[in-house]
């Protein structure tokens, strides 16, 4: 059954977008990433063009992380003053990325631009995953002594110490700034809600136990995300509701039940399977880099 | 399915055209009569594409070409390059008020009605297109460019892959059907419709068909571009409420 979208232009299968959203919303439940590196990609995939598929899926990623975050809340897995210190940094990076994102569009390389970023981030971040996740699975059936709860390191000696009982850290609030201003700016770049950078962020910067990192990453994430869609809706008119509202429909129910199987599978393993994912999804879009283009002429926008 | 409902009541205005004609030929003799089966392409949510019959008479022995172009508009494009193992945008062509959409059908092929003259002037076929690049290149570069852009516009399913027919029923009746994809660009199209003797146009007819949004997608699209705030705070807040649903629905007891 064929839908049309009146912003993107364009008629769909009304099946393909609610199963499409329903995979997302799975992952992000699962996971805890707002699955937009994924959303993004496929839905250019399918035929939507660039500038909606980002713009739509940050409006998809609010309505998901907001359907997650309530259920980590009810387990009490989220860290709100945590939460409200990365996001502090997000909106100060999210919006001058917006401008770089601007600028790099006036210079006419913004596909190329944010196809490298993906390529990169989802390399280093999935390889990392992969070899933690699988190390520590190998460790696990080898029966070794588990690791110690973190490392003190040079961080430890900043300024501006904070306590975060829910994390279980005292550390200085200028890490999940920073954290939260650079994740903020990529996410505006890349158009993504920036969970799959902010997870392993979380987990390997600042320390924090796993089980808090999905649900505090969430929740920064929809104040995040909110943001973009304005500002892609209020400069662009970009956000196609009709494919929200497809998406979003597949998302909620979708991630309900990835979050409740990522709350019975154990950390190591979910990283090790974030990690698959993460690094599949590199190697697809370094594929279009690097592989001859059937035709090198391609029509523009504008 | 849905395209023959739709060509039913195309089929119901040709037999009236038959019977009309009939009645009106012997008096006075029209050269070319055409006429579209819809004068307005609706895009509402079900939208999948469309299919618009054109049909008319002409009054004696002779060939029917059909030109459809859609509104125009300046059209950008890339071409890529290696650089560095990666393939990536490196020129950029810009191409002037070209038609956003292009059909032609003919009820000979158009090589055998008309010299190249007649073609070119009244834009009849693909090869005969006026498109003008902005940058200045040589004749072989402008060629390369141009037909990169009839390609993509091809591919896009927007400009017709090659001539269609003009069936001709009987010596005076004839029909083609024009196809719009859902992508297609909304806007004022222009149908023209030319009878040709002897490699000279007879007569000719123009007829305007409009490509529009219609309903509660229209309604959505001004909503988006006159009120841009008010649409993001609404996508904002239907994401919140949708996500806020979607946990009380599958919240356990």
């Amino acid at each position: 059954m064929q839908i049309y979208l009146p912003i993107a232009e364009i008629s769909l299968d009304v099946f393909l977008l609610l199963g499409l959203g329903g995979l997302i919303g799975f992952l992000s439940g699962l996971f805890g990433v707002g699955g937009g590196f994924l959303m993004t990609p496929l839905l250019i995939f399918i035929g939507v063009p660039p500038a909606i598929a980002v713009a739509t899926q940050a409006n998809h990623v609010v309505a998901s992380s907001v359907s997650g975050v309530l259920g980590q809340w009810r387990r009490g897995n989220v860290d709100f003053k945590m939460g409200a210190v990365l996001l502090a940094g997000g909106f100060v990076g999210s919006t001058l990325g917006v401008a770089l994102f601007s600028l790099l569009r006036g210079l006419g390389q913004i596909d190329l631009v944010i196809n490298l970023s993906y390529v990169t981030l989802l390399g280093i971040i999935g390889t990392l995953l992969m070899m933690e996740g699988g190390r520590a699975l190998l460790r696990r059936r080898r029966k070794v002594a588990p690791r110690k709860a973190h490392v003190h390191n040079w961080a430890h000696g900043l300024p501006m110490k904070m306590r975060f009982r829910k994390s279980r850290l005292y550390i200085s609030a200028l890490l999940p700034l920073s954290v939260g201003f650079g994740v903020g700016m990529l996410s505006a770049i890349m158009g993504v809600g920036g969970g799959f950078i902010l997870v392993p962020l979380m987990i390997y910067v600042l320390g924090m136990p796993t089980s808090v990192v999905i649900g505090t990453s969430l929740f920064q994430i929809i104040f995040v995300s909110a943001n973009v869609t304005f500002l892609q809706a209020t400069q662009n008119q970009t956000v196609d509701l009709v494919l929200a509202l497809l998406l979003v429909a597949g998302g909620v129910i979708g991630a309900q039940f990835g979050s409740r199987m990522g709350a019975r599978l154990p950390g190591d393993s979910l990283r090790l399977m974030l990690g698959v994912v993460i690094l599949g999804v590199a190697l697809r879009l370094l594929t279009e880099l690097v592989v001859a283009p059937d035709d090198i002429y391609s029509l523009g926008v504008g | 399915m849905a395209g023959i409902a739709k060509l039913r009541p195309a089929r119901l205005a040709l037999a009236a055209l038959v019977v009309a004609l009939g009645v009106a030929l012997p008096a006075r003799a029209i050269p070319l009569v055409a006429d579209l089966s819809e004068h307005l392409v609706a895009i509402t949510t079900g939208f999948a594409g469309a299919d618009v019959l054109l049909f008319g008479a002409v009054e004696d022995e002779g060939d029917v070409v059909v030109v459809v172009r859609g509104p125009e508009q300046n059209q950008v494009m890339h071409r890529k390059s290696e650089v560095a193992g990666i393939w990536i945008n490196t020129a950029r062509a810009v191409f002037e008020s070209v038609p956003s959409y292009y059909f032609v059908a003919s009820s000979r092929p158009l090589e055998e009605i008309a010299e190249t003259p007649v073609l070119r002037s009244n834009e009849m076929g693909l090869d005969q297109l006026r498109l003008n690049l902005r940058n200045r290149a040589s004749p072989n570069i402008v060629e390369q460019w141009r037909s990169a852009l009839i390609r993509n516009k091809q591919r896009e399913g927007l400009y017709v892959r090659e001539p269609q027919t003009v069936t001709f029923l009987g010596d005076n009746l004839f029909r083609t059907t024009v196809s719009f994809p859902t992508n297609v660009p909304v806007g004022l199209y222009r149908v023209d419709t030319y009878f040709l003797r002897e490699g000279r146009i007879v007569s000719a007819q123009t007829t305007p068909l409009n490509v529009s949004k219609i309903g509660l997608e229209a309604e959505l699209y001004s909503f988006a571009h006159d009120h841009a705030g008010a649409y993001g705070v609404v996508a904002v807040v239907f994401a919140l409420v949708a996500g806020w649903l979607g946990h009380l629905a599958f919240r356990r007891p």
